[in-house]
């Protein structure tokens, strides 16, 4: 009994790391997408065992090792673990992920043996500052909502920004995230900073907010069009339409849920 | 033919559709199964519930069933049915222009079939881009950036090897390029859906069409800038398309950065058949207004006159069909309904 609760225990430290792990492309948490399929603790040895699986088999692999090693990287900041295993299930490159993440080389090594010698950073940086538009794009048209005017908006400090409530809706959720990425990237040091500024760390003008605001509608665009299919597709993938009296309906197909991994597959 | 409800006949050119076979008797490897299966979760994740189909039929459908979905049951007045070869994952190809031309044989008059070719192969794709000229007179071509080709797993418009290709095009005079960014897989450090390629093509080939499947979409901002600053850029709607009917909101703000940016001459229809049919589709578009303040904001709406135009004028341009004597031939010779 208490053996099992301490299991509980840790597995949920797990998954609050896991919350941590962003789809790049999305800059949504890899759980809240759905794509963790299995989190297993053995409290014998202090391995951790995560499986996740993407929406296709033809996910881009560049952010499936990406999933994969931050996977890696959150859970290995938690001191009791010992060993991680991270498995990426039914995907194209699914074996030189798994060989990747689990070998024990480090990111940047795994990675340059697949991209000519290149790096990942610029892909990294370039999607972090989809994601900082995303999120600044939810607190702007918040902002807006709430009936803050043009000129009040780009004068904003991170202190004002910090006193408002907006209780509730998508724009409560990314305030904090957005603000985390305002510092993390120093484009706010103190609380008396300005609160928007590009990413380039250019503060916004009243006169230009409506232009800046449709270049940010324009990113979001983008991003909603690969969540919404990604939601989509995780949540059709293995299933199949059986045609009944009422018509075709959407049943799962449980028993052919996995498809073989055969050897083709590391051509 | 689209009737809308006060009577007006609207000509349906339909710029995006397949005559595939995904069977299970056809797949090479884990590969094919799994591009048919991922066809199919876009099937069944966006279409609506009563138009659901099973899983074998969507795998492999009959010569019968393109005319029916498309011309009798769909408003469709032509259809052009691209060519994705994916050899690699298929033993007779998923789909081949000699297998799609032989289905399109029995109703000439409403088929385009495009070609397709693989940059990669060298000389030997040259060779190919002549056989199809010759022996089918393609007017244009499918290209797949994501496709596999032994080690390499994918490859971009400005390559070297594509601008041989593309050059023989212009000289043989097939001018529509029709263009399918997919998740290209090596090197990883390239964004996979990256649409600056077509930047060099388009600037560099000023004769050739260059008509971007489902709007370069996840891409689509760069894509509007790209078509903004080139004449020869079209957006091709398929995949964007079924979003009217899941997500009617989001659909309206595609649309008004397509109208926004590309404007209305240069949008073309398409319904992906098989992956959805286009009655549904083509009904749904004369119906729907982009929702009111999305439509102020940009200043643009769908007009009646739109619509025509992205139903079938502007496909029509740049296949160079007079649409009167389309009309005309086709009233001539009336869909038929085979006796069941």
């Amino acid at each position: 009994m208490f053996l099992e609760m301490h299991r509980d225990e840790l597995e949920l430290e797990i998954w609050q790391r896991l919350d941590l792990v962003t789809d790049p492309e999305l800059d949504e948490p890899i759980t809240d997408m759905g794509f963790v399929e299995r989190v297993d603790v053995n409290t014998d040895s202090n391995l951790v065992e995560v499986e996740f699986r993407l929406p296709t088999y033809w996910c881009s692999p560049n952010f499936a090792f990406l999933m994969a090693f931050d996977i890696r990287h959150e859970i290995g900041k938690l001191s009791w673990v010992h060993k991680i295993k991270v498995t990426l299930n039914d995907h194209c490159f699914a074996d030189r992920v798994n060989d990747g993440v689990n070998g024990g080389k480090d990111f940047i090594e795994v990675f340059s043996e697949y991209c000519n010698g290149d790096d990942l950073n610029s892909i990294r940086v370039k999607f972090l500052e989809k994601a900082f538009v995303r999120r600044q794009e939810t607190v702007l048209l918040g902002l807006e909502a709430s009936g803050f005017s043009g000129p009040r908006i780009v004068s904003m400090t991170l202190a004002q920004l910090d006193a408002i409530d907006f209780a509730g809706g998508e724009e409560e959720k990314q305030k904090p995230r957005y603000r985390e990425l305002l510092l993390s990237q120093g484009l706010a040091k103190t609380s008396d900073d300005p609160a928007f500024v590009t990413w380039e760390g250019e503060q916004l003008t009243a006169a230009g907010l409506r232009d800046y605001l449709a270049q940010l509608r324009g990113v979001r665009i983008n991003m909603e069009f690969n969540g919404a299919l990604c939601r989509g597709l995780q949540s059709t993938r293995y299933k199949e339409v059986e045609i009944g009296e009422d018509g075709p309906t959407l049943i799962d197909f449980i028993q052919n849920r996995v498809p073989p991994r055969v050897s083709e597959a590391r051509n | 033919m689209f009737r809308t409800k006060d009577g007006k006949e609207i000509f349906v050119v339909d710029g995006h559709t397949h005559f595939w076979d995904g069977s299970p008797e056809n797949q090479s490897n884990v590969h094919g199964k799994q591009f048919i299966d991922c066809f199919y979760a876009y099937h069944t994740n966006l279409s609506p519930p009563e138009q659901l189909w099973e899983k074998a039929r969507f795998e492999k459908y009959s010569e019968d069933d393109v005319y029916r979905d498309l011309f009798i049951d769909g408003p469709d007045d032509v259809a052009i049915i691209q060519s994705t070869y994916l050899k690699d994952f298929y033993k007779n190809g998923f789909s081949s222009i000699e297998r799609s031309s032989t289905m399109a044989s029995r109703h000439p008059e409403r088929f385009i079939v495009n070609g397709s070719f693989d940059p990669r192969d060298g000389e030997k794709a040259l060779e190919y881009i002549h056989y199809m000229k010759e022996n089918f007179d393609i007017q244009g071509v499918k290209m797949y950036t994501a496709e596999w080709n032994g080690e390499s797993k994918g490859w971009a418009l400005n390559d070297p090897a594509a601008y041989k290709c593309f050059e023989l095009c212009d000289k043989l005079g097939i001018k529509n390029i029709h263009v399918h960014k997919g998740p290209t897989i090596i090197p990883l450090s390239m964004d996979a859906f990256d649409v600056r390629d077509v930047d060099y093509a388009a600037t560099d080939f000023q004769n050739l069409n260059w008509i971007i499947e489902h709007c370069g979409l996840p891409r689509l901002d760069d894509f509007c800038w790209i078509a903004t600053q080139e004449t020869n850029v079209y957006g091709g709607l398929a995949v964007a398309m079924p979003f009217i009917f899941s997500r009617p909101r989001y659909f309206g703000e595609m649309m008004a950065e397509l109208l926004f940016w590309i404007g209305e001459d240069k949008i073309l229809f398409g319904s992906d058949y098989a992956i959805w049919t286009p009655q549904w589709l083509v009904e749904q578009f004369w119906e729907y207004q982009i929702p009111e303040d999305i439509a102020k904001e940009r200043g643009v709406q769908l007009t009646d006159e739109i619509k025509e135009k992205i139903l079938g004028l502007n496909a029509a341009a740049l296949y160079d069909i007079d649409v009167e004597a389309k009309k005309a031939q086709l009233s001539a010779s009336p869909v038929q309904i085979a006796a069941e």
